[in-house]
């Protein structure tokens, strides 16, 4: 399928991180508005790290080549890190998107991004765990 | 690896017979057909022998036939130009929900020119209703362009009897048969039918080449302007070698239709019984009986289609899916919301189409290596889990 770069063929034939985290520490549910397409971010966070990020998806190739690499992105760096993971820098990563697929980029960095918000209200709701 | 080409629908290969015939346009008979000396003959005679073979496929004079480069062609040039010579008498166009974007985009166009049109819904099955075409013809319809199958979902349509309301209306008819002519029997009589478009790699001949069939008396207004090809109808030196190949692929078509069709439909009719009863949440799309020979599809819940077809790629499966993510519009497919299914289920559409080199034990090989493919995604999919914890839940 020439129309992907290698790295998007190689992280969507053998994706990193897939699954779920039971009583993640966050969670970030994103839909893609151009295709109707899904992505969520499970993260657990020690120390201002992700210590473990893990994610579901519900889209073309593309999208799981980026939800894969974002994890992998994310995953041991602290919150300020994964915070500066954009849509370009995961493209860039994977080598480069076609035109039209570069929105599933979006996808995976907003859904980190929810994640880690997510994170961040239920630490203000709950203080200091 | 296996190799299964499984998409037939958006292509069929070129048998070597075709082939063969169509090289020698290529080399010695180069000549341009509307020369008068001695390099003409060659390819005007064969152009004629083509127009013979086309027009005896669909039952139709020879003088009927106009060549053109594709079945978009043909179908715009149906629309448009047949709404352009009938303009006098009104200025609307009825169409179905599910036409290609060939016929649907040039209705828009028409629309932009100042004339308006009316889309006839289908049922859950992509079916037509010909009461609905009677409900949708006004006093200023002037013609209605309804396809004979859908490519996407393999439904067959009324053609008949559609076509004996636009007589008794008054109407000129057009349908797009590219996805039927060659393929199922049809006679454009029997039909009733005043305009028809072919394709000439929907039945194993070379791509680039397509007809329009016109009833004899039928006016239409020619989308190219140039020299007299075509008995005037459509201008453009001809695509000599393309034309003898679609025409020879015609005459085998016509000869082999039924053991061809006898064929493909026990394979299609394997693969709608065994995927559902291998795979859960799977539903077949079209209609489950009346539908083209080699065409079987499905949508797979939970998952994505493009997903699922790089994954068979990766098998040496060859499918295609009307899912948005493989258009490059990014938007679901027309006919799939047609038919009333929800955006995320119209995300996992799979279309299969049998072609003569297909064999039953490509059939047990996709039904091999699918239901895992299916699975893997599953895992990987919020939808499904989110599927999974309700079920366990409620
Ligand atoms: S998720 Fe739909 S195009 Fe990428």
């Amino acid at each position: 399928m020439p129309i992907y770069s290698e790295k998007v063929m190689e992280h969507f034939m053998h994706p990193r991180n897939v699954g779920e985290i039971e009583n993640a520490d966050g969670i970030g549910e994103e839909g893609n508005p151009v295709c109707g397409d899904m992505m969520t971010f499970y993260i657990k966070v020690k120390g201002n790290r992700l210590e473990d990020v893990k994610f579901k998806t519900f889209g073309c190739g593309a999208a799981i080549a980026v939800s894969s690499m974002v994890s992998e992105m994310a995953k041991g760096k602290t919150i300020a890190e994964a915070m500066k993971i954009t849509p370009k820098s995961v493209a860039d990563m994977l080598e480069g998107l076609p035109k039209n697929k570069f929105h599933c980029s979006n996808l995976g960095a907003q859904a980190l991004h929810k994640a880690i918000e997510d994170y961040q209200n239920k630490q203000k709701a709950g203080g200091k765990a | 690896m296996k190799k299964v080409y499984l998409d037939n629908n958006s292509t069929t290969p070129i048998l070597p017979e075709v082939r063969d015939v169509m090289l020698p346009y290529l080399a010695e008979h180069f000549g341009n057909p509307s020369c008068l000396h001695e390099w003409g003959d060659p390819p005007r005679e064969a152009l004629e022998t083509a127009r013979n073979q086309v027009a005896d496929l669909i039952g139709g004079a020879p003088e009927e036939i106009i060549f053109t480069g594709s079945g978009t062609e043909s179908n715009n040039f149906a629309v448009k130009g047949l709404a352009m010579a009938n303009q006098k008498k009104g200025k609307h166009v009825v169409v179905s929900a599910i036409e290609h974007f060939s016929v649907l985009n040039s209705a828009k166009t028409l629309e932009k020119m100042g004339f308006t049109y009316s889309t006839v819904a289908v049922d859950k099955y992509g079916v037509v209703d010909p009461e609905n075409v009677r409900k949708a013809i006004r006093d200023d319809t002037i013609m209605v362009s309804i396809m004979q199958a859908n490519g996407e979902i393999g439904t067959l349509e009324p053609i008949k009897e559609i076509g004996k309301i636009t007589k008794e209306k008054g109407v000129v008819f057009h349908t797009d048969a590219v996805a039927t002519a060659g393929t199922i029997p049809l006679n454009v009589k029997e039909l009733g039918v005043d305009a028809l478009s072919l394709a000439s790699n929907m039945f194993y001949g070379p791509k680039g080449v397509g007809a329009l069939w016109l009833r004899k008396g039928t006016r239409i207004t020619p989308l190219l302007d140039g020299g007299i090809q075509e008995g005037g109808r459509r201008a453009g030196t001809e695509n000599v070698a393309g034309i003898v190949g679609m025409g020879k692929a015609a005459e085998l078509a016509k000869t082999h239709i039924a053991v061809r069709n006898e064929h493909l439909t026990r394979l299609r009719d394997r693969l709608l019984k065994e995927l559902p009863a291998r795979i859960s949440r799977v539903m077949i799309t079209g209609h489950p009986q009346n539908r083209l020979p080699g065409h079987a599809s499905f949508c797979v819940e939970f998952i994505e289609g493009e997903s699922m077809l790089m994954l068979l790629n990766s098998q040496g499966v060859a499918v295609t899916s009307g899912s948005a993510c493989t258009s490059r519009a990014l938007l679901a497919s027309h006919v799939l919301l047609a038919m009333g299914l929800p955006h995320e289920i119209a995300q996992g559409s799979l279309l299969f189409g049998f072609g003569m080199s297909n064999t039953m034990e490509d059939v047990d090989y996709v039904l091999d290596v699918l239901p895992p493919i299916v699975d893997r995604l599953r895992q990987m999919s919020p939808l499904y889990s989110k599927f999974v914890k309700q079920s366990k839940g409620g």
